[in-house]
């Protein structure tokens, strides 16, 4: 009856026991991975900026997590006086809560005994739905803080989260309708076959076709968004904000909205992979016709290497080693790109973002319907149209209008200027 | 009492309690939040009966998107608890108990009877029933009427909203 | 990924004239992206192209046999395709002087046009379907369009507070009626009226009748909302007041007619039923009508009385309407012949006397006051006239369409036993006469003070509106016998299949 405990049994026609070590493997990873992730990013961001980064604590620093977990562990907790006292402590778990959760229904593996926890029949909305959970904690943290940097904090993260969020589901829109499932093993699944179905040796990886790529950049960028990270992480801008939503927050309750960025923004990573980058298998050649090329070729130590190459056992190791990547990606950006200002934001989200996305679902759904040659035609004349219609506006409007500045909260004197030079 | 009873009695409990805290807390915050948990319980119902996509569109529409407007509304405005809310008048507080009373009765008398005889009168909805196909076939077959009305109904507030954001200058 | 999806069968002729209003206003949306920033003509011309060409195509297609079409969600029979036409008609009227009424207000909004076309589209919506949710969200469809053009004036705050309150209080509907239909739905697991009614026909023995009830009076709350029956009418008044006056017009008009179009095909669903509903909508039919003639009596605004003259004649349909449900219930009525007459009656009243009362607007301001209409027959003797016309049809004064129309309600009303509504009705009308002398003494008799701004000229389009109003306020007199018998025609309804 409750469909996510017979989700859990059915996929592995097993029991219980089964399921409990699926849940076992995924937190056990994701626990300890996220420490050295954290030092993963010290030592990355420091070597972006030409410095040296962690390197005291155990060899290469690797330890120096461990310490900063047990200096968290024995801080002080300060409760400040005039916070809203429940939510204030619920608002840590909340956060931490999406960051575990949406691991439920990522494949890690072709075994399904043991990959994902629980392979629902609508994962790829599941995870949106979970994502689109993760702001409640940051929120809340913002609000109960009853500080005004923490309150704009959690304004901040409410309005990206919602903005990006409608991108994100519509560039998943296009995976699901080129797949025609919303289960995540299927989008895997799927991934393995031939290249634009022509090219028999390699997987048709969906950042590899043209849809899939415009549909991935667009979910990659909503993805950094909706974990607030740099370039997008305006609810914790720690120049204007002093850290935003977590301002107040001390000792483990900071720790734990620390570990829930790390665990959500591994977990896109691996979601990323999932979707359009083949998931758990390591390039995108189709193993099985190697192997058998190379039988053929009386290659029998190549066989066997590409098998096991392409095989079960090697499976998870690719799948941690893309989600590392991703993780590589996230610091990369936060090295090389300053913080976006608000309206940058919404202008790239809605103005961008979504018409883009919108645009590539549409095109999805005539090659489906059409094939190619109607989709080029379709979009010929649709640019025709659109250079037509740019022309005939643009001539249209005045060449003297400046487009007026405006600020959504103007400064008291410059309403005081005004009013001078008026009157 | 078999786990899906038990499991329903919880979800029931703490959802009836957190729709009483959506009317009696004094923050709006904590009222809204009391919705956040309402509507994410419901979602479990739902999930409950294998309705797949109804409980994931709940969570996804409703908790993760409506409900944040919501919030983000009320931090907006910065809303403190409203003491005109408070209805003084002794007679228009009973009468309010006195016709909330009665719709609570009305309804609970009709609910409460077939749930007594639940084990012999299941109701049973067709297979696939709020499953992400039957959803789909149904919308784009028997219903498409009401979802095109749906989506003229969205084109009209996206033209409402931006006529009356555009009207400021 | 080509899943077989047959969708339902559509017969597109009988949805033509809906999609060709709803495609009117996305054209007059696409011109108003494009159009020079002068003017809105482009768009009336358009809107006012496609209205006329909905009304002929609805028209060519007369004859065509009625069927239950488009998963048997879209119903236009003979009374849908009248309250079509009528509808179409309401947009045409109102969309012809609304140009002038808005340059006199300053209110350029090229959008305008489009969302009244599309509030239009909900109460055809409304007016053709016989499925509850379908109707619901014509409904909304309609609503949502209304509470913006109602809001349509940012520099007054009385606008944005008629908007305000008209939102909040529409939304308060919905809920009821959604709520009404939520029920029903739970005790019967079907939203198609004419499922519901197979059910109220069977024996009412089981454990879920209350809900039926229930669901039943929320309904109707919500509709009594939405039409504006004492005692839900409180938003009326203010609404209409704050509204820029041509919205207001066609709200009076249009939205009743839709919602009222809803009712009694859902009541006509609902006959098995009647037991429960006549004696409430009687009484509230009474009171709908005494109190709104009566506090209209005390009103100083124009836009205020004929609100509650609204109100009042809100209450006429719904005598016609409980009328209407006695006779079917009996057997001798097939059609809510007086129903639809009575609201193609109304609607050309209202807007001819909203449109003239758009006349006293000027300088930027809305001037409603009844001595700001003062000294309207120098300046503007034709509006002024029809003026008089219009009020002596809403006050029932024989020649009119709302004297028969009147009549037809009382006819029906002793016919089917209902003595103490027809009395009501006959004595609410002596009494609205009062209220509607005043409005005729204010714009043809009385001088206007010293000072007082003058009127600007009354446009073509506001004259093309009173004399089609006030020519059919007489046609409908004169020539009410093939209405009528268009009216009362019987026809069969097929059901549309899928192959």
């Amino acid at each position: 009856m409750l469909s996510f405990l017979s989700a859990v049994e059915a996929n592995s026609g097993d029991t219980i026991g089964w399921a409990l070590l699926r849940i076992g493997i995924v937190l056990g990873v994701v626990l300890g991975i996220v420490p050295g992730l954290i030092w993963w990013e010290r030592r990355l961001l420091s070597w972006f900026q030409d410095r040296i980064g962690p390197n005291r604590v155990g060899p290469f620093g690797l330890l120096q997590p461990i310490a900063d977990g047990v200096k968290l562990f024995f801080k002080e907790d300060i409760t400040p006086a005039t916070v809203d006292r429940l939510l204030y402590f619920l608002a840590p778990a909340i956060a931490l809560f999406p960051a575990f959760t949406i691991w439920a229904v990522l494949p890690w593996g072709p075994d399904r005994r043991l990959t994902p926890i629980a392979d629902v029949d609508v994962g790829v909305l599941y995870i949106l739905a979970i994502s689109s959970l993760g702001v409640y904690g940051l929120f809340l943290g913002g609000w109960a803080s009853n500080n005004k940097y923490s309150l704009l904090g959690g304004l901040r993260s409410a309005a990206q989260m919602v903005s990006y969020e409608l991108a994100m589901g519509v560039a998943l829109g296009c995976v699901i309708l080129a797949t025609g499932s919303l289960r995540l093993t299927e989008v895997v699944q799927q991934q393995f076959e031939p290249l634009w179905g022509t090219v028999p040796w390699m997987q048709n990886w969906f950042i590899l076709t043209p849809w899939g790529f415009v549909a991935g950049v667009i979910f990659l960028i909503t993805m950094v968004a909706e974990t607030n990270r740099a370039p997008f992480d305006l609810p914790e801008a720690e120049s204007e904000l002093i850290s935003g939503f977590h301002t107040e927050y001390s000792s483990m309750k900071f720790a734990v909205f620390f570990m829930g960025e790390y665990a959500t923004m591994f977990a896109f990573s691996g979601i990323f992979a999932a979707l359009f980058l083949g998931g758990w298998s390591p390039l995108p050649f189709n193993w099985e016709f190697l192997a058998q090329r190379a039988t053929d070729a009386n290659l029998p130590w190549l066989a066997s290497a590409l098998s096991f190459v392409g095989g079960p056992i090697a499976a998870p190791l690719w799948m941690l080693g893309k989600m590392f990547g991703g993780i590589t990606f996230y610091i990369w950006l936060r090295a090389t790109l300053p913080r976006l200002r608000y309206d940058q934001l919404m202008t790239l989200g809605w103005k961008y973002l979504l018409p883009i996305a919108a645009l590539n679902f549409v095109v999805v759904a005539i090659w489906m319907q059409f094939g190619w040659a109607a989709l080029f035609g379709a979009l010929a004349v649709l640019f025709l149209l659109y250079i037509n219609v740019v022309l005939y506006v643009s001539r249209r409007r005045p060449k003297d209008t400046v487009p007026k500045v405006q600020f959504a909260n103007p400064p008291a004197s410059t309403e005081a200027t005004i009013e001078v030079t008026r009157s | 009492m078999t786990l899906t009873t038990f499991a329903f009695l919880v979800m029931a409990v703490v959802l009836v309690l957190s729709a009483w805290g959506v009317v009696v807390a004094k923050s709006p915050v904590r009222s809204a939040l009391s919705l956040v948990v309402n509507f994410f319980v419901l979602a479990f119902l739902y999930f409950g009966m294998n309705y797949d996509l109804l409980g994931i569109s709940q969570i996804l529409v409703y908790t993760g998107l409506i409900m944040m407007l919501f919030l983000f509304c009320i931090l907006l405005l910065n809303l403190g608890a409203p003491d005109t809310l408070f209805e003084p008048s002794l007679i228009k507080r009973s009468l309010a108990w006195f016709v909330g009373g009665v719709l609570v009765l009305a309804v609970s008398s009709q609910v409460i009877g077939p749930m007594a005889t639940w084990s012999t009168s299941t109701p049973t909805a067709p297979e696939g029933f709020g499953q992400a196909a039957s959803v789909g076939q149904s919308l784009f077959t028997g219903w498409v009427y009401g979802f095109e009305i749906a989506s003229v109904l969205l084109l009209v507030g996206i033209v409402g909203s931006i006529l009356v954001a555009k009207r400021r200058d | 990924m080509q899943t077989g999806l047959t969708p339902a069968p559509i017969d597109w002729v009988l949805l033509m004239p809906l999609l060709i209003v709803f495609g009117t206003g996305v054209v007059g949306m696409c011109i108003e992206m494009l159009r020079p920033r002068s003017n809105n003509n482009a768009i009336v011309a358009t809107t006012l192209l496609g209205l006329a060409a909905a009304a002929a195509y609805l028209i060519g297609t007369w004859e065509y046999p009625t069927i239950h079409t488009f998963g048997e969600l879209f119903l236009s029979d003979r009374v849908a395709k009248i309250l079509q036409l009528l509808i179409i008609a309401i947009t045409f009227t109102t969309v012809l002087y609304s140009e002038g009424y808005l340059r006199e207000r300053r209110l350029p909004f090229g959008e305008y046009y489009p969302l009244l076309v599309w509030s239009a589209t909900g109460a055809m919506i409304m007016a053709t379907s016989t499925n509850l949710l379908i109707v619901f969200l014509g409904l909304e469809v309609l609503s949502i369009s209304l509470y913006i053009l109602a809001g349509l004036s940012n520099r007054e705050q009385q606008s944005q507070e008629a908007a305000l309150k008209y939102f909040l209080l529409g939304a308060f509907a919905s809920a009821f009626l959604l709520y009404g239909i939520s029920l029903l739905y739970g005790a019967t697991g079907t939203t198609q009226m004419e499922d519901l009614r197979a059910i109220w026909n069977t024996p009412l023995d089981k454990p879920t009748v209350g809900l039926l009830y229930a669901g039943l009076t929320l309904i109707l709350v919500g509709f009594a909302f939405k039409v504006a029956l004492v005692p839900f009418h409180m938003w009326t008044p203010d609404v209409y007041q704050g509204a820029p006056t041509s919205v207001t017009g066609f709200m009076a008009a249009a939205a009743k007619v839709g919602a009222f179009a809803a009712l009694v095909r859902f009541l006509d669903y609902a006959t098995p039923m009647s037991d429960a509903w006549v004696p409430m909508l009687s009484a509230l039919a009474i009171l709908t009508m005494t109190v709104g003639n009566l506090v209209a009596l005390v009103q100083k605004d124009v836009k205020r009385i004929l609100a509650y003259s609204s109100i009042a004649h809100a209450g006429y349909v719904l005598v016609a309407v409980v009328a209407y449900g006695v006779l079917s219930r009996e057997g001798s009525a097939a059609q809510p012949v007086s129903v639809v007459y009575y609201l193609i009656a109304y609607s050309f009243m209202t807007v001819g006397a909203f449109a003239v009362v758009s006349l006293a607007t000027r300088g930027g301001r809305e001037r409603t006051e009844l001595n700001d209409l003062n000294g309207l027959w120098e300046r503007a003797p034709l509006p002024a006239a029809m003026m008089i016309v219009f009020m002596a049809s809403l006050a029932g004064i024989p020649l009119t369409a709302g004297f028969l129309g009147k009549l037809l309600i009382f006819r029906d009303a002793l016919d089917a036993g209902l003595v103490v509504l027809a009395i009501a009705l006959a004595v609410n009308s002596v009494i609205s006469a009062y209220y509607y002398l005043r409005i005729v003494l204010a714009t043809v008799v009385q001088k206007p003070a010293l000072h007082a701004p003058r009127f600007a000229n009354p446009n073509a389009g506001l004259v093309a509106t009173c004399l089609v109003c006030g020519l059919a306020i007489f046609a409908l007199f004169f020539a009410a016998q093939p209405v009528l018998r268009e009216l009362e025609a019987p026809q069969e309804v097929f059901v549309h299949r899928g192959p």
